[in-house]
């Protein structure tokens, strides 16, 4: 890695401000994604601002949500009763997240601000209809996603919690790369009051997205058999040397058939 | 009293497992000399350019650099040599094109080092090196071995014309071709063996260090036989004498073949601290390890078998692609024949054999041993092919397998490609592990996987394999360039502790117990009381290190021999001492007893006194207790057993799970039982990998797709179940411990047993082959092609 200068704020407003100030400065959470990308020489920060004394981690549970602080750790989500007990399929997508170590390191704020297009949580947000919260505003999941590796955040934002609005029914199925154990396919499928929505996340090019057909099947009829009807276009999916488009395509079909049984 | 058992057999903790599970395991990256600087190397990021010129100036000037060396400034310096000459068809030498420490004019693969900066840090030589400029200009590639023999390939070197290094034969080909023509079946099966990448736990590292003052270079590598790189690097390549060159490889983190190898970096680390009398430290980022280790296996044949009407295998015939990577790495020629093509008998009295093995070069990274080496690919073309006769002729897998097994009253037996098995007996551990793995319970395990919707399949292999490598006089006269003997030097030292300096080398296999163990059982010194030294040239004789499962059968056989000299010298100080004639003196249990009386003294007391030599047979004898003897043996070992693997498919999305995994081999002697399963447990977890999960892969224009553990699919403990081992024993009849070898079964009778299972589940689906990996893609896929032939 190349030289940075190394920042714990102990203040949101200084964190942010630091950030704003200095195109070049980085904000860093678990540092799952951002410390082997430093490592590999990708990145080269002037300043390296660490979210970790800024008070941004912890899970409230009111009656309609869940709110998770951005610097929540994924085995803080898994192992949150709260969390089980509101919204189940959130606390085990988390707990399926990576390995154990990676767990306990990464957040839920370091993997939305990434949007890597293989990542869980981008589904969970975008199926939920869930909100960012960041320094500055509440951005809508719809208008959060814009593309592989690209958010609404701009720079010197930085993510404080992202709110759950809490499903009657939700399910997440993750298909993981054999290799990454990343979501290859994942489907995250929710009927709540943001509506029936179902996310994918691992299959487009573009990041996760929401599969409309099968939003217009499962609204008319919640069953694993509707959306087993519903064809995915493999155009635009990606592909690779695990996973055609027409592959990733078909196990998009078997993962929301999955997860619609599994959200009962 | 009795002391708890200690010997052969006994399945004592490893000694070796203290220091590595608390942190305190000693490896060369965690070794750093006074002054020691650090070497960063540039790669190609080509898989084939010219190399019109590199700008060195501001890497030069850059921050706390020291050096900067290209090929240019190598002068005097030889390539990395080959350890192995084959011969091709007409008898002709094989190509064998220069390898450059550090490329020359060309680079042929992606990873080919073509520069390196020494500075103080790390940091400051990685900084330097991006301000390398060097200028390339882009060739045609070629990755394939299909492409590399096309017309008008690519051509990776000049002197080897359509990229062949060698066009080899083994065999009789009048004998198969007469039986193909007489013969009542036949049945052809085209195959791949999948590329692998070693990914040994620890990444390679080097130190050099020089001491100007006695002109002594040191080396400290991640070495599986540090006197090989001694040999190599100090004669071939940097003509140091061998007085002069200490290599030392302390713990070494996992090799699987991939430590063998003398490699560029060794030699560079130590002619730049010659060179600045400074010692210089390289050490593999993982990214690096992929693109420079040797990678294992890549091979493209085609093998045909000829039947009688009754099933009796009549003759084979196969014809091999085998790619040998961009350079010849130090025993990559030796793999694909003399490791491969002459176990095609594997454990069947096929009466004729023809092999034509064509080796070639690519665009990629040297090809080289990789756990079971030669012989994984043996075992799954002829276990692939012993499944597809049965299925095409309508026979059963089990009985087409014992119809043409070597019955066990037909030792030694001769195989029709040059090697005599000496012992084994394939009914016992077909039978034993049939009957483990509930073979007869399956058809009802299947009916309950269909009832949850899973495709459940069984399959087995009944492999051979040779190891314990090697009579020397045999592999000299098939190309080796080296001797492989083992040595052992025993010193028995006064108050009767004992060290053994064995030329053998651990790398996670527990010698530090098996050779105490053996030891111990041998002279009947306390387990404790043993110690076992290796990797350090200034210490230990000249041995040639471990690989190919040797370590036992030719280094233990090595103990043997200087543990009688011991037993004799101890039986004419005894016989000095108690007043007998020494042909009276027996030594049983670490003791030597004048026969028939109870007269006795302990190997202590006898270590004591040649030492202490005031009451000693001074005239006839020398003081001491210190032996060393050399080995060499008089054949291969030839372990073999029975795998049997079940799997479920998961139809829906091709996801293959290993349910059931029963592994029962004959490694001769078992010396550790618990170690034996721990090796074989290991090896399986390699050959499931194998099976089901990695793959190299290089696109067309020769760059490494899974170049890291994002791609590459390592074998994790999720994929593999409670694999089942047991042992079947017959004795190696040539060695004095009668032990074969465990350390690569695992990685060699298991990816057909993945594999015949795979196909068996997907019957329905009229498959008859698939190519390793059975990926859930490619299950998929064949799924969707194949119309289901069976009603639902
Ligand atoms: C081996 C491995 C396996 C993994 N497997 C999975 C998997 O299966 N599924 C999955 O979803 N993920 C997986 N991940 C990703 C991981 O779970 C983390 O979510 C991810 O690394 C990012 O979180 P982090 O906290 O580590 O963020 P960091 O790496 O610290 O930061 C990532 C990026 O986000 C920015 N950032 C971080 N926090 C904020 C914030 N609050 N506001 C604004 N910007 C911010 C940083 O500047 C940086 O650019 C895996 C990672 C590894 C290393």
């Amino acid at each position: 890695m190349y030289d940075f200068e190394y920042l714990k704020p102990k203040a949101l407003a200084e964190a942010a401000s630091i950030l704003a100030g200095d195109g070049d400065a980085k904000a860093l959470a678990g540092g799952m994604t951002f410390i082997p990308v430093l490592k590999q020489r990708l990145n080269k920060p002037s300043k390296v601002v660490d979210l970790a004394a800024l008070g941004l981690s912890g899970i409230k549970v009111s009656g309609e949500t869940v709110e998770i602080g951005a610097m929540t750790t994924h085995a803080t989500v898994a192992a949150s009763a709260d969390v089980k007990r509101a919204i189940p399929a959130l606390a085990k997508l988390a707990g399926n997240i990576g390995d154990e170590a990676v767990r306990h390191r990464g957040t839920i704020g370091g993997s939305l601000a990434n949007n890597d297009p293989s990542a869980c949580y981008p589904a969970a947000v975008l199926a939920m209809g869930a909100t960012i919260v960041t320094n500055k505003r509440r951005i809508e999941a719809d208008n959060y996603f814009q593309g592989m590796f690209a958010t609404a955040l701009e720079q010197g934002e930085v993510i404080t919690s992202v709110v759950f609005p809490v499903p009657a029914k939700a399910a997440y199925m993750k298909f993981a790369n054999p290799a990454s154990r990343y979501a290859m396919v994942g489907v995250f499928v929710a009927k709540g009051p943001k509506g029936t929505r179902v996310a994918v996340t691992g299959a487009g090019q573009n990041g996760v997205f929401r599969h409309k057909a099968m939003e217009e099947a499962l609204a008319k009829n919640w069953s694993a058999d509707a959306v087993a009807g519903v064809k995915t276009p493999a155009d635009g999916l990606n592909s690779d040397i695990h996973a055609s488009a027409e592959y990733r395509a078909h196990l998009v079909g078997v993962m929301a058939k999955r997860a619609v049984a599994a959200a009962g | 009293m009795n002391a708890p058992f200690e010997g052969i057999g006994a399945s004592m903790k490893r000694k070796e497992d203290l220091r590595f599970i608390s942190g305190h395991g000693h490896y060369v990256d965690d070794i750093n000399r006074p002054g020691q600087l650090y070497a960063y190397i540039k790669r190609s990021d080509r898989a084939h350019a010219e190399l019109r010129g590199i700008d060195t100036a501001a890497a030069k000037a850059s921050a706390g650099v020291v050096a900067v060396y290209t090929s240019a400034d190598l002068t005097g310096i030889g390539g990395l040599p080959c350890g192995w000459q084959i011969h091709n068809k007409d008898g002709s030498p094989m190509a064998e094109p220069a390898h450059p420490v550090l490329a020359s004019g060309k680079v042929r693969h992606v990873g080919d080092p073509v520069a390196v900066v020494i500075a103080e840090t790390k940091q400051q030589a990685k900084d330097a090196a991006e301000k390398l400029v060097v200028d390339y200009k882009d060739l045609p590639a070629v990755a394939t071995v299909t492409d590399a023999v096309k017309p008008g390939a690519a051509q990776v070197h000049e002197g080897a014309a359509g990229n062949v290094c060698y066009d080899w034969e083994i065999g009789d080909k009048g004998a198969v071709d007469a039986a193909f023509a007489k013969a009542a079946k036949t049945v052809k099966l085209d195959l791949t063996n999948n590329r692998l990448i070693p990914n040994a736990m620890e990444p390679r590292a080097a130190i050099g260090e020089y001491d100007p003052t006695t002109g002594e270079h040191t080396l400290y590598t991640t070495s599986q036989n540090p006197h090989v790189i001694r040999l190599l690097m100090g004669a071939f390549v940097l003509q140091i004498p061998e007085h002069k060159l200490r290599v030392v490889a302390p713990d070494v983190g996992g090799g699987f073949g991939s430590k063998i190898y003398h490699y560029a970096e060794e030699a560079i680390v130590t002619w730049a601290s010659g060179k600045l009398a400074q010692p210089v430290k390289w050490a593999a980022e993982r990214n690096e390890s992929f693109m420079s280790d040797a990678h294992g296996r890549d091979h493209v044949s085609t093998a045909e078998l000829a039947l009688a009407a009754d099933g009796t295998f009549l003759a084979l015939r196969v014809k091999t692609l085998c790619n040998m990577g961009a350079y010849l790495s130090t025993f990559a020629p030796a793999v694909p024949t003399y490791l491969y093509a002459t176990l095609l008998a594997g454990v069947y009295k096929t009466p004729a054999i023809y092999a034509e093995v064509k080796a070639v070069f690519t665009n990629t990274v040297p090809v080289d041993a990789y756990r079971g080496a030669g012989r994984p690919e043996a075992s799954f073309l002829l276990e692939r092919l012993v499944d597809v006769a049965a299925r095409d002729t309508g026979m059963d897998r089990v009985e087409i397998r014992r119809k043409n097994f070597i019955p066990k009253d037909a030792f030694p037996y001769q195989t029709p490609v040059a090697l005599q098995y000496d012992s084994g007996d394939y009914v016992s551990t077909l039978d034993a592990a049939m009957k483990h793995a509930d073979w007869a319970g399956f058809p009802a395990r299947r009916a309950a996987a269909k009832a949850k919707g899973k495709l459940r399949g069984i399959g087995m292999s009944t492999y051979l394999e040779a190891c314990g490598i090697a009579p020397s006089k045999v592999v000299g006269s098939l190309g080796a360039r080296a001797g492989l003997y083992e040595v052992a030097n025993i010193r028995v030292h006064p108050t009767g502790s004992v060290t053994v300096f064995t030329g053998t080398h651990s790398h996670g296999q527990g010698h530090e117990t098996t050779m105490a163990q053996l030891v111990s059982d041998q002279l009947g010194v306390p387990f404790s009381q043993v110690e076992v030294v290796h990797g350090d040239t200034s210490k230990i004789p000249f041995g040639m290190g471990t690989y190919g499962s040797r370590s036992l059968a030719v280094g233990g056989s090595a103990m043997v021999k200087a543990m009688d000299k011991i037993i004799t010298k101890g039986r004419k100080i005894a016989a000095h001492l108690l007043e007998a004639a020494v042909e009276d003196v027996e030594f049983k249990d670490g003791k030597f007893t004048v026969a028939g009386t109870d007269r006795s003294k302990t190997l202590s007391e006898i270590a004591l006194t040649a030492y202490v030599p005031h009451n000693y047979p001074i005239e006839e004898l020398e003081p001491g207790l210190d032996e060393t003897a050399f080995y060499d043996p008089k054949n291969f070992t030839y372990p073999g057993g029975c795998h049997v693997c079940e799997v479920e498919i998961d139809a829906e999305t091709g996801v293959v799970s290993v349910v059931n995994f029963t592994a029962v081999d004959d490694v001769g002697r078992v010396v550790n039982p618990m170690i034996v399963e721990g090796q074989v447990q290991g090896g399986v977890a390699q050959g499931i990998g194998q099976a089901l999960l990695e793959n190299a892969v290089y696109d067309q224009d020769g760059q490494l797709l899974s170049g890291s553990f994002m791609d590459y699919t390592m074998p994790r403990a999720d994929n593999l179940p409670n694999i089942k081992v047991g042992t079947e024993t017959t004795l190696c009849t040539h060695n004095p411990l009668g032990v074969k070898g465990c350390g690569e079964v695992g990685a060699i009778g298991s990816p057909p047993a993945v594999i015949n299972a795979v196909v068996d589940a997907l019957s329905d689906y009229g498959v008859r082959h698939l190519d390793m990996p059975a990926s859930p893609q490619k299950i998929w896929s064949i799924i969707q092609g194949a119309p289901r032939m069976a009603a639902e």
